[in-house]
């Protein structure tokens, strides 16, 4: 039988093995950094402010997509309870991806403007405290601790280096960005809101210091979550047909 | 069988030592200058892990016993046993815990350390790396060096690669309880940790083409080829799949390279071929020795283990889009990955058709001895879970069972039922062999283990598919109005008797699992055998087989 020279030969063995396991990857995986039509064209996309990308990283840390996904699928029921179907556009910029696979939880592709601060506030320190039925694990310590920026603009050079988008003087006013996002109507304020429009700008965890806690990252970036392409001006035909 | 020659020893010594020497430095960087509590950590754990080995590489600079040069090499083996029972049991024991948690919250304890987030990856690592990583990573160099006919390739490679690889898990597990994580499911571990990894695998794939390269018997025998595949497709996959942007070569925080739909897509591609060639391709291996070695029957059909040894391969790997079904992913990426999943179900069958009927003319063997049983009902889950998993994939059925229970139920009938009762069914057949026993200190324990097992598994998936599809039917149900009938928090509600069933299942694998600790640890210990009568002539040591009562033990 021909099979002979792979049963002799652990070389011709493994190089056979290799070659047939690198088609079906190279086949689905390259070209979807190449066609066009894979990310859709939309206004409003831009890179995470600093205090969104410290929320980020604490989402990652506390493995939330463990039991929540951030991908609302194109299907009826699904666009009636969360909101327009995620486009691909909207994690062009998520290193890692967190569009999840199971739903313990909800899907929080749109929370951002769902619920309340306080709301978000009293969920985390005790979920059972708002929705009786949860099964969430509590995050009461995520108030208690003050949040750690000290690398905030190496995180953000790390993700340049990635493909983010983000400019020198992003990176930069980093550090004072991270704290110009919880200091209302202050000037600092304004600049950030020029370099992350649509950022929000308010002391996320009810108290009023100055310094800024994990739970400040995290309400601020769920609250984002979802709120940033405008929907008014995405058209699904054209060239975002696929 | 030739012995290693002293100057191989020698070389291989002194590279032992280097390495060491080089753990230390490593570990003594990160241990000082490392930017987080958990690299320093880590750093200390390489640097006591690197030293210890340095140590006992130093004081024993050649065999004690030479003789031992000229007999198969099971030591490495042996850590690799114990080590798939004792991780088995860890594995096993997180995960049911976790399952509690799903149905009383008030377990999570809501600290960080113990919140199910954290503890989901150690459950899943610690099942499928350290447990079924283990069981391959030792009846893949059992296996090797039988059917080669040839000692293990390397002095001390082989122990560096078990324990090496234990180290890996300690790192990835500690890592995810202390908030180190890279957050793509089944490849948690960070940057560094993915490096020590690599380097390890490397060192397995050396270990086994080089005792491949030393066979004495033409052929390569067919377990070797799906080892051979899990072992080369795994090092492509973590490679490519773990490929980040490390905040600091000093931290160990990391972005990945790819973000959003790429990154899904790699991920998938990812998870689904660590089913496909860590839990499938490898524990056919396992099935393609141990089954005919303990019925003694050749393997069914040749021809058919060719086919579908290369279909196999080829298919899976385009399965992984199943998981994106309807999502951001281009809708033709979803399609291929529906097509070829459905076509995965005929080698997947392919390979369980020649597993089953290598029973041909042992039936009976089926009655007679429970390690059998463990064998070819994981062929049969094999079977099953192949079946149910193509349908999974097919766009209508998974717009329902995805993001459900459903899926890991389904896991869990490949896992629990063909990756874990294969494993025990090659654990119980290794551990005689190895300790050179005339057989298992309780072949009635294997029984146990079989039927609390067994039942464990049947309420578990019955469970997850109640849970599964209710949850689907009530995401998507409507009311006569054309309202969503039900709010998300009442499916969570619903869950609640499914998720106590489950956990009670979890619960039974488990007491499963210590059984068999104990069995083989007194099989270790070499107590006697209380049914030893009872037992096939291929429970005992290929040693001890046909050998008169009257020969003293070793």
């Amino acid at each position: 039988m021909k099979h002979d020279i792979f049963e002799k030969n652990s070389m011709v063995l493994m190089i056979g093995i290799l070659i047939v396991v690198s088609i079906g990857g190279l086949v689905e995986i390259a070209p979807l950094f190449f066609l066009s039509s894979t990310i859709e064209k939309v206004q409003g996309m831009r890179p995470y402010s600093p205090l969104e990308l410290a929320g980020r990283d604490i989402y990652v840390r506390e493995g939330c997509y463990n039991c929540h996904s951030q991908m609302i699928r194109s299907m009826r029921d699904e666009i009636e309870r969360y909101g327009h179907y995620s486009l691909a556009a909207e994690s062009m910029y998520d290193h890692p991806f967190q569009w999840g696979s199971k739903r313990t939880g909800p899907d929080l592709a749109r929370v951002g403007g769902k619920y309340s601060d306080a709301w978000h506030v009293d969920h985390m320190r005790r979920p059972r405290s708002v929705v009786p039925e949860s099964v969430m694990p509590g995050y009461p310590f995520l108030e208690q601790r003050k949040l750690d920026y000290s690398d905030i603009d190496k995180r953000m050079q790390a993700l340049r280096v990635a493909g983010v988008p983000y400019s020198d003087e992003m990176i930069e006013k980093a550090k004072s960005d991270v704290v110009a996002q919880i200091s209302p109507d202050s000037k600092e304020s304004k600049a950030l809101l020029e370099r992350y429009p649509k950022a929000q700008v308010r002391k996320f965890d009810g108290t009023q210091a100055e310094e800024p806690t994990e739970l400040d990252a995290m309400i601020a970036y769920l609250q984002m979550l979802g709120t940033l392409v405008d929907f008014t001006t995405f058209d699904a035909a054209g060239p975002n047909l696929r | 069988m030739k012995a290693a020659s002293e100057e191989f020893i020698v070389l291989s010594g002194a590279t032992a030592t280097i390495v060491s020497v080089l753990g230390v430095i490593v570990g003594l960087i990160l241990a000082l200058f490392g930017q987080d509590e958990v690299i320093r950590l880590h750093g200390l754990l390489f640097l006591a892990a690197s030293a210890a080995a340095g140590y006992y590489v130093m004081t024993h600079p050649r065999p004690v016993d030479a003789d031992e040069q000229s007999h198969y090499m099971d030591g490495p083996v042996k850590v690799a046993t114990i080590a798939a029972v004792v991780w088995g049991i860890v594995g096993f024991a997180v995960g049911d815990l976790i399952a509690w948690q799903l149905a009383f919250p008030d377990l999570n304890f809501d600290l960080p350390w113990t919140n199910f987030g954290r503890l989901r990856p150690v459950h899943t690592s610690a099942v499928i790396f350290a447990f079924g990583g283990n069981a391959l990573i030792a009846t893949s160099m059992y296996v090797v060096q039988r059917t080669c006919r040839a000692r293990m390739f390397g002095y001390w490679l082989p122990y560096f690669v078990v324990w090496g690889y234990q180290l890996f898990i300690v790192l990835a597990a500690s890592g995810y309880v202390l908030g180190v994580t890279a957050a793509r499911e089944y490849a948690e571990p960070e940057w560094y940790v993915d490096i020590w990894l690599t380097i390890v695998w490397v060192a397995y794939l050396l270990v086994f083409l080089g005792t491949l390269w030393k066979r004495r018997e033409p052929h390569i025998y067919v377990a070797n080829w799906f080892y051979l595949a899990f072992i080369v497709t795994i090092a492509m996959l973590h490679i490519v799949n773990n490929l980040a942007i490390p905040v600091s070569f000093l931290g160990s925080k990391s972005y990945s390279l790819f973000s959003g739909v790429q990154d899904a897509m790699t991920q998938w591609w990812y998870g689904h071929n660590a089913v496909g060639f860590f839990l499938t391709a490898g524990f056919l291996g396992i099935m393609y020795y141990f089954i005919p070695k303990r019925v003694e029957r050749p393997v069914y059909s040749y021809r058919l283990s060719i086919v579908h040894f290369w279909s196999l391969i080829f298919i899976y790997i385009w399965a992984g889009p199943h998981h994106l079904h309807y999502t951001a992913l281009p809708e033709w990426a979803q399609t291929l990955g529906m097509t070829f999943s459905i076509i995965l179900w005929m080698p997947s069958w392919g390979g369980m058709i020649n597993g089953l009927m290598t029973l041909s003319g042992a039936w009976d063997r089926l009655r007679t001895d429970p390690v059998v049983r463990l064998l070819v009902v994981s062929v049969a889950f094999y079977g099953m879970s192949t079946f149910e998993g193509p349908l999974m994939s097919i766009k209508s059925v998974n717009s329902l069972s995805h993001y459900t229970d459903w899926t890991i139920g389904h896991v869990h009938s490949g896992a629990l039922g063909w990756v874990g009762m294969v494993s025990f069914g090659a654990i119980y057949c290794l551990v005689p062999w190895l300790w050179k026993r005339k057989g298992l200190y309780s072949l009635r324990l294997v029984e146990w283990h079989f039927w609390t097992a067994t039942i464990g598994i049947v309420l578990y998936i019955t469970a997850m598919w109640v849970s599964g599809i209710t949850q689907g039917l009530m995401w998507r149900a409507y009311d006569n109005l054309g309202f969503l009938k039900y709010s998300f928090v009442e499916s969570v509600e619903a869950m609640h008797w499914p998720y106590i069933i489950r956990a009670t299942g979890g619960l039974l694998f488990l007491i499963g699992g210590v059984l068999m600790a104990i069995n083989v640890w007194r099989t270790i210990r070499g107590e006697l055998s209380s049914d030893i009568a009872e037992q096939p002539a291929s429970a005992a040591a290929p040693e001890l087989r046909h050998v008169p009562a009257a020969t003293p033990a070793e």
